[in-house]
């Protein structure tokens, strides 16, 4: 495990009691608004300081009230990517992002340094001030900062909050291809489904300043006792060929499902939303939809009119919000043999390793 | 110099230098006085800002009294001083700077505190979790951040010493040369029979000094805080 999180901590009318594990990979801390989650990031960069607990980083620990150990923010090598970016106004970002390598107990070398400029895409910004960026130039400096200081956890404290969907869709990409390139563990913040589930591998589920439940992102989103809401279901699968008319044929778990892109052996995260998923008895014949994978029916859980379809695809899961008469006149239940027509995949580019 | 005679042009370069130095050697002191108030949390607080910003409400006679008191040869402090390391303040220009320091000390806190206030303290956690210390980013941050309102206290506290009278000739005197400053040789000049007119081109030239220095602080001040963009 290389973080280890169990602390208390009283933030004026707050309280604040988490427990958490978190392996290589993404980690998202997710919930609402006043949940906790920055909480925990200022705990664990040791910008604040818990009444009790013990924080393990990396192996090391830097906390541990136990025997009154703390160990201060600068020598924690725990930067944080803040939603505000937090850039230094006075220093150009080529000095911005190399803040921290020249502080850093073991520097990352040179080559790391230009490397780490072109997968973020700053070559044209090197010699700016940060008051001649837009917001999200700003967040990719902030975050290269970070990345340049070798660290041993990446911090990301909401990185794409208050941006619009155009820049958020101008950094994200940079974000999946850093999960994919590092082995540097990453806690993110966010209480953005989609972010959560393009990036993270492990969510940890936080509500009024308690762990509600945590778990793979897989487990977290898909299914229907999945914590997280909107209703959906999260795969990762490979891409095996690319056929003539334009489509990609990509293995998952469950089988192979077509999507619009992809090159072989890629790997793709694809997210299928409960709505985008018909049920039908028999194998649909003569239907514009791509994808029709034969399911098992597992669970059918009526709400109202709706009705949650939990189906089993090998050892994939989907689930599938329909009417709660469609499915009394399907007869769904346990076991039933159906198939699942999908009207359309969401496809995350770069699911990582 | 043209207009001025020999003795006036040496007033001037005299306030000068002893402005000069007096902020010289106090910004140092100003700018630990200003971090302390600033960002410090420490019981009696409110007492030495009320120390620091004394000298704007003490009469200047009152100060150069008080310095006499305290540094005169025979004075316990200045006594000391005098005996054993032969350092002087009384009836020596380094004195006049010494008292210009203390009267103009408020203006360079109070200026340097409001840039510091206004800086961003969450640059200061980004820079810590970069792996910054204090005094790493005491010059590599609060410093370079503070310049403007460095920049701006000094001019506003060079301009004041410019005009410091009533403490400078109670402490270190009148003497030619090596106090008698630009105000005190205004007063000089009043005090000889027909100095009007010498009184009236050194005050034109004292005015204007001022004026100079206070534009300028203030185009610094305003530029420091109005820079807080992002």
């Amino acid at each position: 495990m290389s973080l280890e999180v169990r602390i208390r901590q009283r933030l004026g009318a707050f309280a604040l009691e988490a427990e958490f594990a978190a392996a290589e990979g993404v980690t998202a801390l997710f919930g609402p608004s006043g949940a906790g989650k920055s909480s925990i990031v200022r705990a664990v960069a040791g910008l604040s300081r818990p009444e009790e607990g013990r924080i393990v980083l990396a192996g090391r620990p830097v906390l541990d009230t136990s025997r009154g150990l703390f160990v201060r923010p600068e020598a924690r090598r725990a930067p944080v990517v803040f939603q505000d970016a937090r850039l230094f106004p006075h220093l150009t970002v080529a000095d911005n992002l190399l803040y921290g390598w020249r502080r850093a107990p073991v520097r990352a070398p040179e080559s790391e340094i230009a490397r780490v400029i072109a997968l973020l895409g700053l070559e044209k910004l090197r010699q700016r001030l940060p008051r001649a960026l837009s917001g999200g130039e700003k967040r990719r400096v902030a975050l290269g900062r970070a990345l340049l200081a070798s660290p041993d956890i990446l911090l990301l404290d909401e990185p794409l909050a208050n941006l619009d969907a155009a820049r958020q869709a101008e950094i994200l990409p940079y974000l999946e291809r850093l999960r994919g390139e590092r082995n540097i563990p990453m806690l993110y913040v966010s209480h953005a489904v989609e972010e959560v589930a393009r990036l993270a591998d492990r969510v940890v589920l936080l509500e009024g300043g308690r762990v509600i439940a945590s778990g793979s992102v897989f487990d977290m989103l898909t299914g229907l006792k999945a914590a997280v809401p909107p209703l959906g279901a999260v795969l990762d699968g490979l891409v095996t060929a690319r056929r003539p008319d334009g489509l990609s044929e990509v293995a998952f778990d469950g089988g192979v499902i077509l999507v619009g892109s992809g090159n072989p052996g890629e790997r793709l995260r694809l997210r299928i939303a409960a709505e985008d998923i018909l049920i039908a008895r028999q194998e649909p014949q003569a239907i514009s939809a791509n994808n029709i994978l034969a399911v098992t029916v597992s669970v059918v859980a009526v709400a109202g009119g709706l009705c949650d379809v939990e189906l089993r695809c090998g050892s994939a899961r989907l689930v599938a919000r329909i009417t709660a008469a469609s499915a009394r006149r399907l007869e769904l239940a346990g076991g039933v043999a159906a198939y699942a027509v999908i009207k359309s995949v969401t496809v995350d580019r770069n699911a990582g390793p | 110099m043209g207009l001025l005679d020999p003795s006036e042009s040496e007033a001037l370069l005299l306030s000068l230098r002893i402005a000069g130095v007096a902020v010289a050697a106090s910004l140092p002191f100003a700018f630990a006085a200003a971090l302390l108030l600033a960002r410090g949390r420490f019981f009696g607080k409110t007492l030495l800002d009320g120390i620091v910003h004394l000298p704007l409400v003490l009469p200047p006679v009152a100060t150069g009294f008080l310095l006499l008191m305290l540094l005169g040869t025979r004075a316990g402090l200045g006594g000391f001083l005098f005996t054993h390391f032969g350092i002087q303040f009384v009836f020596r220009w380094t004195g006049a700077a010494l008292a210009s320091a203390f009267l103009t000390f408020p203006f360079q806190v109070r200026a340097i505190r409001l840039v510091l206030e206004a800086q961003d303290a969450g640059l200061d956690e980004a820079a810590r979790t970069l792996g910054a210390g204090w005094w790493d980013r005491l010059f590599t941050l609060t410093l370079p951040l503070a310049l403007p309102g460095l920049i701006g206290g000094a001019v506003t506290a060079f301009a004041a010493s410019l005009g410091e009278f009533g403490a400078i000739i109670t402490f270190v005197s009148n003497i030619p040369g090596e106090t008698r400053t630009l105000p005190l040789a205004i007063y000089t000049a009043l005090q000889s029979p027909g100095g009007d007119a010498e009184a009236a081109r050194l005050s034109a030239l004292s005015i204007g000094l001022a004026l100079v220095f206070m534009v300028a602080a203030q185009a610094i001040t305003r530029q420091a805080l109005g820079r807080e963009d992002r």
